[in-house]
């Protein structure tokens, strides 16, 4: 299994920084050391998703220039032994980093860490490039709308033409009464256009919402629907052969009516 | 139909905006996936019509070239209605 894992979208909104940090929580609280490594210099996310944004002293072009040791930028949690974060600088723009010097601090990272999970910025430029240069394995996470998968399209390419072959999907903020209505493209419908393996669906969730608002992967919430398909996710990227969850059998009151008359 | 008569009492449309968007995203992959632009299937039908007005009177203003998808496999549909065929002399056309 590779180890060195980019999260991409190309379109921007879609939930990149916020898999990541859930995949991430996810495999650490596997019991597994991980780092992730916030590559969208300039328009840093990944701290604030996981409520790490007080502790940031260097960041990945503090390292990149040299001006700190790799392990001093290196932020741990404290909720999850395994979890590491690499901030992306704030005041420097996509430039500051070149596609050698992320494949050269991947190499590094993959030393120590059993995982190295990259959140790509959004766009097909010079920062989706860096994101991408030190990768062997991707993600492209979708929603499903026309715009989405339409960009999700065209970063599958990029990624296959750049050497990143068999990229897997994970289709983010389904809204499974809409899907239902005939009002949202299904799972299949996406697969079909896309052709991608599935990694995992995520279903549209409030408890994403108010988990980010303070700080907490919803990962860790135990309770919640989304934070069940993330720690899915999380093992179907170790390897492991988890079934799909059951999003039909959710309720609603239409569907409960379709029941009780027999349409279901 | 029931479902039909309980959608409708609920508010909900019978026509599938998610075919439409399906539909729409299918189309526009076509295009994004063969790379070619508005521009380029222009500069194509000019050159196409250029070419076929050497043998046949064609109708320019109705002709129409466009990309379409068939199961696994993108195809070039040119739509060139004849008027007339010209009849050229042996000679000219070897």
């Amino acid at each position: 299994m590779s180890k060195v894992i980019v999260v991409t979208s190309g379109k921007g909104g879609v939930g990149k920084t916020t898999t990541t940090a859930n995949v991430g929580a996810g495999l650490a609280a596997l019991g597994h050391k991980v780092v992730l490594v916030d590559a969208d210099i300039g328009l840093r996310n990944l701290d604030v998703v996981l409520g790490l944004e007080n502790r940031i002293v260097y960041d990945i072009v503090d390292v990149t220039s040299g001006h700190c040791r790799l392990r001093q930028a290196i932020i741990k949690d404290k909720r999850l032994p395994g979890l590491h974060l690499l901030p992306a600088a704030q005041t420097k723009d996509k430039t500051a980093v070149s596609p050698e010097q992320m494949q050269e601090l991947c190499g590094e990272l993959k030393k120590e860490y059993e995982y190295v999970i990259i959140d790509c910025p959004a766009g097909i430029e010079r920062g989706f490039k860096n994101a991408i240069a030190g990768a062997e394995r991707a993600i492209v996470v979708t929603t499903p709308e026309v715009s989405a998968v339409r960009d999700a399209d065209r970063i599958i390419g990029l990624l296959e033409s750049s050497g990143l072959s068999s990229p897997e999907l994970i289709i983010n903020r389904l809204r499974i009464n809409m899907v239902k209505a005939g009002d949202m493209m299904s799972i299949d419908d996406i697969l079909e256009i896309l052709a991608i393996d599935l990694l995992g669906v995520v279903p549209d969730d409030d408890e994403v919402v108010i988990s980010t608002n303070k700080g907490e992967p919803v990962v860790l919430n135990e309770k919640s629907l989304s934070g069940k398909a993330y720690r899915n996710i999380s093992r179907r990227i170790k390897g492991e052969k988890v079934p799909f969850l059951n999003l039909e059998s959710e309720g609603g009151f239409l569907n409960a009516l379709r029941r009780i008359i027999g349409l279901k | 139909m029931l479902l039909d008569f309980l959608n409708r009492i609920f508010g909900r449309d019978s026509s599938n905006s998610k075919d439409v968007a399906k539909e729409r995203l299918r189309l526009v992959l076509v295009h994004d996936r063969a790379s070619a632009s508005p521009e380029l299937l222009h500069a194509l039908k000019a050159d196409l019509i250029k070419v076929i007005s050497k043998y046949m009177e064609i109708d320019e203003v109705a002709s129409e070239v466009s990309l379409d998808k068939s199961e696994s496999q993108v195809a070039l549909v040119a739509n060139i209605p004849v008027k007339k065929v010209k009849h050229i002399s042996q000679s000219k056309s070897l």
